[in-house]
């Protein structure tokens, strides 16, 4: 009878594994027979309605680039490809170059995420730990950034980048044109000082007297408990390299079509390539990304939570 | 682990000395000479690519470049003349009609998309995932499946309104430039697509917060579904709410890619979804003749000073709320 009593109380809970606390509507509420017929019909529409709306797109994404042309640009549109023609993506690979643009991109966001890291973490170590003197204004001014989207600026910042003051250097076309700017990011230093200021300073103050250096105490004691903080940034700093559009698109497409990233190739090509190898190189710029994220979804969402709200 | 320890205990121990050390006045000095060192790449970076440009852009509005080379001051020159262009305010226009139809459309979906799926039980990995998966690919790849989709000779949608009996659209081609077009809505479409998943994950986190005790009175009071939502899960996630909506507006404000892309650069049929950015884009980089940095340098400025004012007069105005 005992038995039968805890199996009881166990089977909704096995059933309703995400019900840890008590949201809108009251699992009372659900397990009633109204409630639960109600409930599985909403969730049977949520499902179906969100795969299709957000599934949907990227089924097309996939499925039409293995179409012919003909049949791509066909009326009524077909819903699968009849005839199967998998060397549409091989043709959108070597006619849009898709390995210079995968390449051009990679090189570009690892690049940028190493600046970010090197330049962003030191900065917060800075302001966060050794604070000198004017840190907290230099902070302030950096935050203050944040209130100056950088689409703005977009003008006077390609013509620094084309001559560099004081040091006279033309940047467009290099790859620091995409590193450099990068580093300016309010955000990164913001969530690296908060998540550095939450570190004791005895740790510090100890391994300071006991002789280490100041580069050592950040790499041997700051740098491995900051792991998730980094990983944050890093993650929003590749995504963010990936899928800038306007900057390389001016300081590298604008330079030369072979420096271009992958979001700005397939736009360009999108004009005279047949409609079936550009939804093919779209698939496979995305591909990537895909993977990525489901590779790290964990750490993005909560990235998107803790670390605040990124646009 | 254990180095934090011992750590800790040297620290400890040392604690009298540090604090002697710290007084010194050479030791003050070489702290910020180190301290200036690890700032000084990320202060260079900020100074060229971030504080340079926005004197920078402040003074290129009032200046004109001279032939042969150089600049010279012309007063007010450039702020006339893109007013006098009627590109300048149907852009405003259209970016003002962006927002506006973003925040109708775009705003309080993932808001309600974020209630129903914190109310379900099953499958809110599989949803979550599915929401956030559009705003991590490429715009560009997103955008031409998308101008694919509007196709009007072999778009699906045209398709589904042939199918549903229904009359077929050009959608980001319709000309028309009422304040809500067609072509404007099918931008708005697109990037509510693409862009609603960091808002609803966000909403998402914060009704996941909201103690369920409150509820539990709530019900007890009588208070029905509606009434809860009301008032409960808006007040308590009231300050993401706001600060999301600030967010949102500042950045459909800044809209280019979803245009440009599904126009083509072009800016659609009569300039309908021309947006402030494209306009300054245009301006500076891809008008026929010389490149007028000047008037998009003035452009920038205005647009910079409409999103400071508002987004500086809106906290103020929120300042209670937010509390």
């Amino acid at each position: 009878m005992a038995g039968l009593a805890t199996v009881r109380t166990r089977v909704p809970q096995s059933r309703q594994p995400a019900t840890a606390t008590r949201t809108l509507i009251s699992s009372s509420q659900l397990n009633r027979r109204r409630g639960k017929i109600t409930y599985r019909v909403i969730l049977t529409l949520v499902i179906v309605v969100f795969t299709v709306v957000f599934i949907g797109p990227m089924y097309f994404l996939f499925t039409d680039g293995l179409k012919s042309t003909q049949e791509a640009i066909a009326t009524p549109p077909t819903l699968y490809p009849h005839h199967l023609h998998p060397s549409t993506y091989l043709q959108a690979w070597n006619r849009l170059d898709i390995a210079k643009l995968l390449w051009n991109t990679l090189y570009y966001a690892f690049g940028a995420l190493a600046f970010q890291l090197v330049f962003d973490v030191a900065a917060a170590y800075s302001l966060s730990k050794l604070r000198p003197v004017l840190g907290n204004t230099i902070f302030f001014l950096m935050l203050a950034t944040l209130m100056i989207p950088s689409t703005v600026l977009v003008v006077p910042q390609y013509i620094t980048m084309a001559s560099l003051p004081i040091l006279h250097l033309n940047l467009i076309g290099s790859p620091e044109a995409i590193w450099l700017p990068s580093v300016a990011n309010a955000f990164n230093i913001f969530l690296l000082k908060r998540f550095f200021d939450s570190i004791p300073t005895d740790y510090i103050d100890a391994a300071g007297i006991d002789g280490a250096s100041r580069l050592k105490i950040l790499w041997r004691i700051v740098l491995p408990i900051s792991r998730p903080i980094m990983g944050v940034v890093s993650i929003f700093g590749l995504v963010g390299v990936w899928k800038d559009f306007l900057w390389p698109l001016l300081v590298e497409y604008g330079y030369s079509p072979t420096r271009e990233t992958l979001n700005v190739g397939i736009w360009q090509a999108a004009v005279g390539t047949p409609q079936n190898l550009i939804i093919a190189a779209s698939a496979m710029a995305a591909i990537p990304t895909i993977v990525f994220f489901l590779v790290f979804q964990r750490n993005i969402m909560a990235g998107l939570t803790a670390g605040g709200i990124r646009g | 682990m254990a180095d934090v320890v011992a750590l800790r205990e040297a620290s400890t121990r040392h604690k009298g000395a540090s604090q002697a050390i710290a007084g010194s006045f050479g030791h003050k000095v070489r702290r910020n000479l180190s301290a200036y060192g690890f700032l000084i790449g990320a202060i260079l970076c900020f100074t060229f690519f971030s504080w340079y440009p926005i004197v920078r852009e402040v003074i290129m509005s009032f200046q004109k470049a001279v032939y042969g080379g150089g600049y010279a001051w012309a007063g007010w020159v450039n702020y006339t003349r893109i007013f006098h262009d009627p590109t300048f305010w149907q852009a405003w226009r259209n970016t003002l009609e962006f927002t506006l139809l973003a925040l109708v459309i775009g705003y309080a979906v993932p808001f309600c998309v974020a209630i129903v799926l914190n109310e379900l039980r099953h499958a809110r990995g599989y949803l979550r995932v599915l929401v956030y998966l559009p705003v991590m690919l490429p715009p560009a790849s997103a955008l031409l499946l998308f101008a694919y989709f509007y196709n009007p000779q072999y778009g699906l949608f045209d398709d589904i309104l042939r199918t549903l009996h229904l009359p077929i659209s050009q959608w980001v081609f319709q000309p028309g430039t009422g304040f809500v077009s067609t072509a404007m809505i099918s931008v708005v479409i697109a990037s509510t697509w693409m862009n609603m998943g960091g808002a609803t994950l966000v909403y998402l986190a914060a009704l996941q917060n909201i103690p369920g005790d409150l509820y539990e009175a709530a019900e007890l009071d009588g208070a029905g579904l509606f009434s809860r939502i009301r008032h409960i899960t808006i007040p308590q996630t009231k300050l993401i709410l706001i600060m999301l909506l600030m967010l949102q507006i500042v950045a459909t404000m800044q809209m280019f890619v979803e245009s440009f892309v599904l126009t083509n650069g072009g800016g659609g049929v009569g300039n309908n979804t021309q947006s402030v950015v494209m306009l300054i884009y245009q301006y500076a980089f891809a008008m026929s003749g010389a490149s007028n940095y000047d008037s998009a340098s003035a452009l920038g400025v205005i647009l910079m000073l409409v999103l400071a004012v508002f987004s500086g007069g809106f906290l103020w105005v929120t300042r209670e709320r937010r509390a």
